[in-house]
C-alpha cells in the first residue's frame, strides 16, 4: 500500500455514517421478518395471538438494537470480544446450575422478564472472540499447533455446555461456525483433513459403541438418528413428524393452497408448527414458489453479507462477518434440510422467522455487527 | 515478516480465497435445497397432495387389552368386557352445536353431558377421536348408525372396558381403573404415547395402580387410509398391540366373600394369612363399594355418598387403618419382658385391681383384681396390671424394638395404596414430634397398647403369623405376574428364644380354649384345629376418676365414635400352625364379645375351604350359628378346575 491509500481513504464519522449503512441488508432482513409474522398469524388461525405480536414486538426491539450496534466502531466489538466471550460461558454454566428446563432440555434461563437462552448468544460471541484472537495472532503462527488449540478450546467449551443441555443442533452450530472461521482465517488445509478422517472415525464409534455403557449420545438421540435414516422405523415418534413434514411441503405444489388455506401444518400433526417446523406452513400455503423465494431472500442475505465481508480492509472485520455469514447460512441450511427430510430432526429455528425471542435478538445484534464493519470501513 | 508467504497482501488473498470457497459451498447446498424443493413440491406433489387430501395417511394407536387378574384359584376377578361407545373426531365435524343437539334428541341425554362431551371435545386437538359416550345398549348403537347423516363426525365404535365380576369383593384391593388425568400425567415419568389418548383407562388405586407399568401393556399401531372427511377407507398396516401381563394374587375368592358377608354393615377390617409362606388369603375391609361404578364413571351423587359415609367405605381399612392395638399388644410386652430375661416362667406378680405411679392410678379392666398370677394366666385373663409391671421392666426402647421384629411400625411392601407404617413410639420420637419428653406413664400405657402405639390390622396379622410360625414371615400378595411365581422373601428365624415363643403360644392357646380365657365363648370345638388368640378392646377416649366412682358408661350408651374398637388376632390350629387372622372393629365394643366370633367364623371358613360345618362349633351355640350363617349373603364362587391345587 503505497502513502496515498491512507490519504484518500478514510473512515465516516459522526452523522456521515448513516449514508453509508447497508440498506439491501436491512431490506432483506425487514422482508423477511415480515413473511415470518405471516405465518405465525397464519399458524395461529389467522391470529396476532399468542405469537405474531411478540414475534413483532421482538423484532422492533431487535432492530433498534441493531441500529445501535451498528453504529458503535467495529474496534469497538473487536476490543470487547473476548470480554463478551466469557459472559457468554459464564451464563451458559449458570444454565448448568439454574437453567429452566422445556420439553426436555435445560436451555433457559429465567430473567423475569424473559427467558434467556445462552446458547443462542454463544454462537455470536464465540466468532467474535475468534476473530480477535485471529486479528491479535501474527500471521506465521496461523498453522502453529499450539496457537491451532486455543482456538479449537474456545470453541468446544461451548460446545460441550451446549451438548449437555442437550441441544445437539446448536453444539454442530458452533462447532461448523468456529471452524469456517478458522479456514478462512487460514488454518492449514492438513489439519482440516486430518480433523475430517477423526469425525468420520467418531461417528464409526458412536454407532459401534451404542448400547454399551460407553454410548456417547443419548437414547432419544439415537433414535432421531435412527428415523432420520428410517422414519418407517418410529411411525408416532420424529418419523411421524418428517412423514408429515414432506406430505406438508408436497401438497403445497407449485403456487400452494393461499394464505391461511394450509391443512396439513395446522391440524397440529406438528408440534413445533410455529418454531422448527414452521417452514412447512410457508410452503404448504404459497407452495414452491413461497419457498424458493425465501431461501433466495436467504442466499441474497448470504451473497450481500459476502460482499460486506470481501470489502472489510481489516482482518476482524472481515472474519466476523464471514463467520456470522457463515452461522446464519447454517441456521437456515440445516433447519429447512430438516423439514425437507435431508437432515435429523435436530431443534434449530428458520431464522427471523421461527418463533422465539433469544435466536431474534442475536440474529439482530449479530446484524448489528455486519453493519457496524460495514459503516465503519476505510473508503 | 519479511518471509515473503506471510506477507500481509497475500494472507489477504488467501482470506479471500478461502471465503470465496466457503461461499461456494454454501451456494451448491442452497441449491442442492433448492433442488430438493422442486422435487418434493413440483416433482411429486400431485402424489403429496393425493396422501394429504383425498387418502390421508394416519397413524392410530392400537390400545392393548389390558392383563387380567386371577385369584389363587385362578378365577378371573379382573376382566376385560367389550363396551360400545360413540366417538367425536372434532375436524369431521360440521357443526357441533347441531350435532350435539341431534345427539341430544336421539338419546335422551341429559343437558348436563351435554356441556360436559362439548368441553371435552373442544379440549383436544381437532384430529383426535375422542370417546364421548360409553357403554352403550344395542339399540343406541342402532339408532346411532341409521342416523348417521344427521351425526356427522360421530361413530360408533367397540372397545374394552375393565369389568370386575366379584363387584364389591376386591374394592380396596385390585382397586379400579379410570380415565387418566392431568394430574396423573404430571404425577409419573411415563412417555407412554398411550396415555396420550383422551380417557384412556389406567390404574387408579390398590394393585391396578401400583402394577400398572404390568398390567397396561404396549401400544401397536395402525396407519389407515382415511379421506377428507375423516372416513376410514382402509388400514395399511398394523403392528399388533401387545397384551398386559396377567397378574395372579394370593387371595381366596370364597374366603375373601365370605369374610366381607360375615363383617357384614359394620366399619370393620379382617386378614387372613398364611403362616408358612406369609400370602395374604384374604384382606376384607367393610364396608366395601362395587368397584365397576368407577369404571363406567361414577355419578356425582353416589361418590358423595361413598365419600361422605361416615364408615369411610372408600378406605382401605386393613393396610390404610391404624388403631391403638389395646390388649393384643401384650404378647409384644411379654415377649420383651422373657427375651430380657426379666420374668421367669413361673414368676408370680400381684394385680390389686390398680397401679399407682406418681400419684395417678392405672387401673386393671378387673377392679377387684387378679390376685397373684402367672404370665399365661396374665394372658389368658388379659390382666393390665400384669403388663403394667412388665413394661416398667423392659422400658419402651426394648418393647419398640420387638414390636419391629414383630412387624408393627415397619412399613410392609405391599403393592396396595397408601400402606401404612403404624407406630412403634421411642422417646426420640415423641420429643421431636410433640415436644415433651417421655413420662414413665406412657411406658404404662404402651403397655396394655394403649396411648402412642398404632397398629393396622395388616401389622397385627404379621405378628400373629410371626408368633406362630417363630419366622420372620412377609406379606405376599401377588402370586405370579405373567406366569411367573413371585419370589417368597426369605424367611429367617426371629432372633427371639423359641421357649419364650412357646409360653406366649400356650398362653394365647388358655385365651381361647382356657376356663377364664377372653375369648372361650369363641372357641373352636374340636381339638385338633382349636385356635390361640388374643382379643383387645382399645378405648378411643380418657375414662376419668370420676367416671370410675359413677360407674363406667357402658359402650351402648356413648357416642358411635367414642366407642371402643374391638380387637382379635389369632392363629390356628394351635398344634400346627396355618393360618393367622386378625379382626378389626371399629368402634364396635368388646374384643371378645363382637371381634372374636367374626374370626373364629372367618378362620373356619379357612381351614375348612367351605362354609363352616356346625360340629366345629360349642353345641350350645349352634342352633344361633347355624342360622347366623344362613342369613349371609354370600356371593358364591364356581371355581375354574384348572390352577387348583398348585396355590
Amino acid at each position: 500500500m503505497s502513502y496515498l491509500d491512507y490519504s484518500v481513504r478514510r473512515i465516516p464519522t459522526g452523522f456521515q455514517r448513516l449514508a453509508y449503512i447497508n440498506l439491501p441488508i436491512i431490506v432483506i432482513l425487514i422482508t423477511i421478518a415480515a413473511i415470518g409474522f405471516m405465518m405465525l398469524f397464519s399458524v395461529a388461525g389467522g391470529s396476532t395471538e399468542p405469537w405474531a405480536k411478540v414475534q413483532m414486538t421482538r423484532f422492533s426491539i431487535g432492530f433498534a438494537m441493531m441500529l445501535i450496534i451498528a453504529f458503535i466502531p467495529i474496534w469497538f466489538w473487536r476490543n470487547i470480544s473476548g470480554l463478551a466471550y466469557f459472559i457468554s460461558l459464564f451464563l451458559l454454566l449458570l444454565v448448568e446450575f439454574f437453567g429452566v428446563s422445556g420439553m426436555g432440555a435445560v436451555r433457559w434461563l429465567d430473567l423475569g422478564f424473559m427467558r434467556l437462552q445462552p446458547s443462542e448468544l454463544v454462537k455470536v460471541t464465540v466468532i467474535m472472540f475468534l476473530a480477535s484472537y485471529y486479528d491479535w495472532l501474527p500471521r506465521n503462527k496461523v498453522s502453529n499447533v499450539v496457537w491451532t488449540i486455543v482456538p479449537l478450546l474456545i470453541i468446544l467449551l461451548p460446545a460441550f455446555l451446549v451438548i449437555r443441555q442437550p441441544d445437539l443442533g446448536t453444539a454442530l452450530l458452533i462447532v461448523l461456525g468456529g471452524l469456517s472461521i478458522m479456514f478462512i482465517a487460514g488454518v492449514s488445509w492438513f489439519y482440516f483433513a486430518i480433523s475430517g478422517l477423526g469425525i468420520l472415525t467418531f461417528l464409526f464409534s458412536t454407532f459401534y459403541f451404542r448400547g454399551t455403557e460407553f454410548q456417547f449420545l443419548k437414547d432419544y438421540q439415537y433414535r432421531r438418528i435412527d428415523t432420520f435414516l428410517d422414519p418407517a422405523s418410529d411411525p408416532l415418534g420424529a418419523g411421524y413428524h418428517i412423514t408429515q413434514s414432506k406430505i406438508a411441503l408436497g401438497s403445497g405444489g407449485f403456487s400452494g393452497r393461499g394464505f391461511m388455506q394450509g391443512t396439513q401444518s395446522r391440524l397440529n400433526f406438528l408440534p413445533e408448527k410455529h418454531t422448527d417446523f414452521i417452514f412447512t406452513t410457508l410452503a404448504e400455503e404459497f407452495g414452491f414458489i413461497g419457498g424458493i423465494s425465501l431461501l433466495g431472500l436467504y442466499f441474497l442475505l448470504i451473497i450481500f453479507c459476502g460482499l460486506v465481508a470481501l470489502a472489510c480492509r481489516d482482518r476482524y472485520s472481515g472474519l466476523v462477518v464471514s463467520g456470522i455469514t457463515m452461522t446464519f447460512f447454517l441456521y437456515f441450511a440445516v433447519n429447512m434440510a430438516m423439514v425437507m427430510g435431508l437432515a435429523p430432526v435436530v431443534g434449530v429455528p428458520l431464522p427471523l422467522v421461527s418463533y422465539g425471542g433469544s435466536a431474534m435478538f442475536v440474529l439482530m445484534v449479530a446484524f448489528g455487527i455486519i453493519q457496524s464493519a460495514d459503516i465503519h470501513r476505510a473508503r | 515478516m519479511k518471509d515473503k508467504e506471510f506477507d500481509p497482501a497475500i494472507s489477504a488473498r488467501s482470506m479471500v480465497r478461502r471465503g470465496v470457497l466457503i461461499f461456494a459451498l454454501q451456494g451448491i447446498f442452497v441449491a442442492g435445497l433448492a433442488a430438493r424443493m422442486r422435487f418434493l413440491q413440483i416433482d411429486q406433489a400431485d402424489q403429496y397432495r393425493l396422501l394429504a387430501e383425498e387418502n390421508r395417511i394416519n397413524v392410530r394407536l392400537v390400545p392393548p387389552s389390558r392383563g387380567l387378574v386371577y385369584d389363587r384359584d385362578g378365577l378371573l376377578i379382573a376382566s376385560n368386557v367389550q363396551n360400545y361407545r360413540a366417538i367425536i373426531i372434532r375436524e369431521d365435524v360440521e357443526n357441533l352445536e347441531s350435532l350435539l343437539n341431534n345427539l341430544q334428541t336421539l338419546l335422551k341425554i341429559s343437558d348436563e353431558k351435554k356441556q360436559a362431551i362439548r368441553k371435552l371435545v373442544l379440549k383436544h386437538s381437532p384430529f383426535v377421536p375422542i370417546t364421548v359416550l360409553n357403554n352403550l345398549s344395542w339399540s343406541n348403537v342402532a339408532k346411532i348408525s341409521a342416523n348417521a347423516p344427521v351425526l356427522h363426525g360421530l361413530t360408533a365404535d367397540v372397545g374394552l372396558n375393565r369389568h370386575y365380576p366379584r363387584g364389591a369383593d376386591y374394592a380396596h384391593l385390585l382397586g379400579y381403573v379410570g380415565p387418566v388425568s392431568d394430574f396423573d400425567l404430571k404425577k409419573r415419568d411415563d412417555n407412554d404415547p398411550l396415555l396420550k389418548i383422551p380417557r384412556f383407562q389406567i390404574g387408579k388405586t390398590g394393585v391396578e395402580a401400583k402394577l400398572e407399568r404390568a398390567l397396561r401393556g404396549n401400544a401397536g399401531t395402525k396407519r389407515i387410509e382415511v379421506n377428507a372427511k375423516g372416513r376410514v377407507i382402509r388400514e395399511l398396516s398394523r403392528q399388533e398391540s401387545s397384551p398386559g401381563q396377567s397378574v395372579q394374587m394370593t387371595v381366596d375368592t370364597g374366603l375373601q366373600n365370605f369374610a366381607l358377608a360375615r363383617l357384614g354393615k359394620k366399619s370393620a377390617s379382617a386378614v387372613v394369612m398364611r403362616v408358612d409362606n406369609g400370602d395374604l388369603l384374604s384382606m376384607a375391609s367393610s364396608p366395601s363399594f362395587d368397584t365397576n361404578l368407577f369404571v363406567e364413571g361414577i355419578s356425582t351423587n353416589d361418590y358423595a355418598a361413598l365419600r361422605d359415609n361416615e364408615f369411610r367405605p372408600l378406605a382401605d381399612k386393613s393396610v390404610q387403618g391404624i388403631y391403638p392395638p389395646g390388649s393384643t399388644f401384650k404378647m409384644v410386652i411379654a415377649l420383651t419382658a422373657l427375651d430380657e430375661g426379666l420374668i421367669k416362667p413361673n414368676e408370680k406378680i400381684r394385680c390389686d385391681g390398680h397401679i399407682e405411679l406418681a400419684d395417678r392410678k392405672f387401673h386393671c379392666w378387673k377392679r377387684l383384681g387378679h390376685e397373684e398370677i402367672t404370665l399365661t394366666e396374665a394372658l389368658e385373663q388379659s390382666c393390665d396390671v400384669f403388663f403394667y409391671d412388665l413394661a416398667l421392666r423392659v422400658g419402651i426402647e426394648k418393647i419398640t424394638q420387638m414390636a419391629k421384629r414383630l412387624g408393627i411400625g415397619i412399613k410392609h411392601n405391599l403393592p396396595l395404596s397408601g400402606v401404612a407404617r403404624g407406630l412403634s413410639p421411642t422417646k426420640n420420637w415423641k420429643l421431636k414430634t410433640q415436644g415433651e419428653s417421655w413420662v414413665l406413664g406412657d411406658t404404662l400405657n404402651v403397655g396394655i397398647g394403649q396411648g402412642y402405639v398404632l397398629a393396622s390390622p395388616l401389622q397385627l396379622v404379621v405378628m400373629a403369623a410371626r408368633i406362630a410360625s417363630g419366622k420372620v414371615v412377609e406379606p405376599r400378595i401377588i402370586k405370579r405376574v405373567n406366569g411367573v411365581e413371585q419370589k417368597i422373601p426369605n424367611q429367617l428365624k426371629l432372633d427371639i428364644d423359641p421357649n419364650a415363643l412357646g409360653i406366649i403360644r400356650s398362653g394365647m392357646y388358655e385365651v381361647s380354649n382356657g376356663i377364664k380365657g377372653t375369648a372361650r365363648k369363641s372357641k373352636i370345638a374340636i381339638s385338633e384345629i382349636s385356635m390361640a388368640a388374643k382379643t383387645g378392646t382399645s378405648q378411643v377416649r380418657n375414662i376419668t376418676s370420676k367416671e370410675r366412682e359413677t360407674g363406667v358408661i357402658p359402650n351402648e350408651k356413648l357416642p358411635y365414635n367414642r366407642r371402643d374398637h374391638a380387637l382379635f388376632v389369632g392363629f390356628a390350629p394351635y398344634s400346627q400352625p396355618k393360618y393367622a387372622i386378625a379382626v378389626v372393629v371399629e368402634h364396635g365394643g368388646g374384643g371378645s364379645k363382637v371381634a372374636a366370633p367374626i374370626a373364629r367364623d372367618i378362620m373356619l371358613r379357612a381351614l375348612y375351604e367351605k362354609i363352616p360345618p356346625l360340629d366345629a362349633y360349642p353345641e350350645e351355640q349352634r342352633a344361633k350359628i347355624a342360622k347366623r350363617l344362613k342369613n349371609l349373603k354370600l356371593n358364591p364362587v364356581r371355581k375354574p378346575n384348572s390352577n387348583k391345587g398348585n396355590a
